[in-house]
């Protein structure tokens, strides 16, 4: 039996199929202003028996498509335990939504966070600064790690921070330190909404923005503990919401087992 | 039968016709997406639909008809303005409903940014003059409770000729029930005044007995709500308790009461508006003032019910009869006193009665989850929202905190909270 996720999620959307408990297909690809166009293709020709949609495109999804819905708090939530088995804890950093959920001993959700209509602590906040700074996302990541000062950047709100990232790079200040600096307000962002979860056991971090080495870094340092970033974070909603479908067969129910909308 | 021309009557209101139109328009449009389109509503909510499409109509009608008879119509914006003191002059009482994002623009001339939705709306709809209820007050009650509405009303003063203020309390200590009560007998001489009548035991007397009828009317509907499956949805109980602050109080009462006769034959029978074992949800925290019905929405569309309402448009609003006996205006007065010392807002310090009420209607209700609702900018709800959460989480009882304000622009990003809280409610069940 194969049993496939699909998570919409605002930047890329992603697939991922698993077979007897393995991740047997996994397809990514950017969104566009026709997220149901990009996930047409993403489907092509892959077979599966039992589909779970996840993202911020979930209920426009299942609109086109026969599915059941899952928000991404859960999907995450299962989708860690595949990878980090002991996970007790996950931060989701995606692209414009940030989520800190705490697992209870059986893998459900016990408790979850998440950033209200805001962009800074996401990923959205990362790109808008590295455009500000002319970096490419990794190089964004890559100078900030090597940087060999931090500049310290103040306001969090995107807008502000952009005019003060603006106004400090007309000053002359490195680039590189900015970068550092940048990173660090996010990092200080995501470990506070973190800690108000309990923080047990395994913490995962998962999300687009998990690649990036250097906000994991900062990550750990404000929260003392390590993160297990799965090697491809941005895979674990998918493969949460595969999961679930899994189940759902498993359990016979098919398709649209819980009656959620 | 062709729909009455109320635009005559608006135009004397001086009401600004064209917005007044686009907001009918907007409202109107609302309530069929939410209201109408329920399904396995009780025959019985049809008087509310009814009352609904005709609140800027024929109520305002009857208002104008009672104050051209000479009766005194007085709007208020706080649970502490007691009813029973209006209608002792055979006053009208309405509840000004500031729950729209509305003229938020103007407003922000006027007010910071950082002020909640429902000061900015109530100011949103003076400014843009499409408020009729607003217009249509001889008096409107003011009152000395959180520091947004206390100062705004010292520039609300500046807008609108007939600002009344009431000074309230802040702590339940003796000095505090002697304010209250000082400022009821002043508020009580001013009605008088107002209206030219005099309030006697006996007009008291009817008017606490009529306010009781209808609070235990609402009493009849939450009670009903205890079954599972749910007879009604919690938007169709919001909205009960919303038409509450502006219909006529007899009318209502009878209303509910016939719907509640109905609401028990689906007890009965086991039947609702959702399957059995559908989560069901508690709401604590800020007033939802019409048409504030945003949450609600999402919650009842992401397969969970609402099983009651902490809240100033719920129970801490209806909560507690006040005491009938006393022979003497002096005494009717203290029970009106006592009723209203007991309501457990936020305003107040400490307020540790309004978590066991939490509690107890967690309880009582069965909910599995509580939902705590805050507006942006809310210090008084926003500063319980925590302690709340921690307490109640620590007797494992879930908790979600939603903050949020009238706008649409976050509907996605709570749903998803929502659906989230309502999958860990069926996961934990
Ligand atoms: S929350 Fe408090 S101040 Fe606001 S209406 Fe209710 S009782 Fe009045
Ligand atoms: S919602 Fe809060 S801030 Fe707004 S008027 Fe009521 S008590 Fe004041």
């Amino acid at each position: 039996m194969r049993a496939a996720g699909i998570d919409i999620g605002s930047r890329t959307v992603k697939v991922a199929v698993v077979e007897q408990g393995r991740l047997a297909a996994h397809r990514i690809a950017y969104n566009s202003h026709d997220p149901i166009e990009v996930c047409r293709g993403l489907l092509d020709g892959l077979a599966y028996d039992a589909l779970f949609a996840t993202g911020y495109g979930r209920h426009l999804f299942k609109q086109y498509w026969p599915c059941t819905v899952v928000t991404e708090i859960k999907a995450v939530a299962v989708g860690s335990r595949f990878f980090a088995p002991a996970a007790r804890a996950v931060l989701d950093v995606g692209g414009q939504d940030t989520k800190a959920v705490a697992l209870d001993p059986r893998g459900g959700v016990a408790k979850f966070e998440m950033n209200d209509k805001c962009a800074a602590g996401t990923g959205r906040f990362l790109e808008i600064m590295a455009t500000a700074l002319s970096y490419s996302m990794e190089d964004f990541a890559d100078a900030a790690l090597q940087a060999s000062a931090e500049q310290k950047v103040s306001p969090m709100c995107t807008v502000f921070a952009e005019s003060e990232v603006i106004s400090l790079v007309a000053r002359g200040l490195p680039r590189d330190g900015l970068a550092a600096g940048l990173h660090r307000t996010v990092a200080q962002r995501v470990a506070s909404m973190l800690r108000r979860v309990p923080l047990e056991g395994d913490v995962v971090f998962c999300g687009g923005v998990a690649l990036n080495a250097c906000l994991r870094r900062l990550i750990e340092q404000e929260l003392g503990l390590r993160l297990v970033v799965p090697e491809q974070p941005q895979l674990v909603a998918a493969v949460g919401g595969a999961l679930l479908a899994a189940g759902s067969c498993a359990t016979g129910l098919l398709l649209n087992p819980t009656g959620s909308e | 039968m062709p729909p009455t021309n109320y635009r005559p009557m608006w135009t004397e209101l001086g009401l600004d016709l064209a917005k007044h139109d686009a907001l009918l328009g907007v409202l109107g449009k609302v309530y069929r997406d939410y209201f109408l389109s329920q399904t396995g509503r009780p025959a019985g909510m049809d008087y509310f639909n009814f009352v609904i499409s005709e609140v800027h109509g024929l109520r305002i009608k009857e208002l104008m008809d009672a104050r051209k008879a000479g009766r005194k119509v007085i709007g208020s914006f706080c649970l502490y303005v007691p009813e029973e003191l209006i209608l002792a002059v055979d006053g009208i009482s309405v509840g000004l409903c500031s729950g729209a994002d509305f003229g938020t623009e103007q407003a922000e001339r006027y007010l910071p940014r950082n002020t909640c939705a429902l000061i900015k709306s109530f100011f949103g709809f003076t400014l843009e003059k499409v408020c009729p209820f607003i217009a249509a007050c001889d008096m409107i009650v003011g009152e000395n409770t959180c520091d947004g509405k206390k100062k705004a009303y010292e520039t609300f003063n500046t807008l609108i000729p007939q600002l009344y203020i009431m000074d309230l309390p802040q702590m339940k200590s003796d000095a505090g029930r002697a304010l209250l009560s000082a400022e009821y007998l002043r508020f009580m001489r001013d009605l008088e005044k107002l209206s030219g009548r005099t309030i006697t035991a006996e007009s008291l007397g009817k008017a606490i007995d009529t306010v009781n009828k209808k609070r235990a009317a609402l009493h009849r509907l939450a009670a009903l709500r205890k079954a599972d499956p749910a007879p009604i949805s919690g938007l169709d109980a919001l909205l009960i308790n919303q038409v509450a602050f502006y219909d006529e109080p007899v009318r209502f009462t009878a209303s509910v009461n016939a719907l509640c006769d109905e609401l028990e034959k689906r007890v009965v029978a086991g039947q609702g508006v959702a399957a059995k074992g559908t989560p069901r949800i508690l709401i604590s925290g800020c007033p939802m003032a019409v048409p504030n019905w945003k949450l609600p929405m999402i919650v009842e569309r992401s397969g969970a019910v609402i099983v009651g309402e902490e809240s100033c448009v719920g129970e801490r609003g209806t909560q507690n009869l006040t005491d009938t006996r006393g022979a003497m205006v002096e005494a009717l007065l203290d029970n009106v006193v006592d009723r209203y010392f007991k309501i457990d807002c936020a305003v107040f310090t400490p307020n540790t009665l309004r978590l066991d009420h939490v509690r107890k209607m967690t309880w009582d209700y069965k909910a599995d989850g509580v939902l705590h609702y805050c507006l942006q900018f809310c210090t008084p709800y926003q500063m319980e929202a925590i302690p709340m959460e921690r307490a109640l989480e620590g007797e494992h009882v879930p908790v979600l905190r939603i903050d949020t304000d009238y706008s649409q622009e976050d509907v996605e990003q709570i749903r998803t909270r929502v659906e989230a809280f309502v999958e860990r409610l069926k996961d934990g069940a």
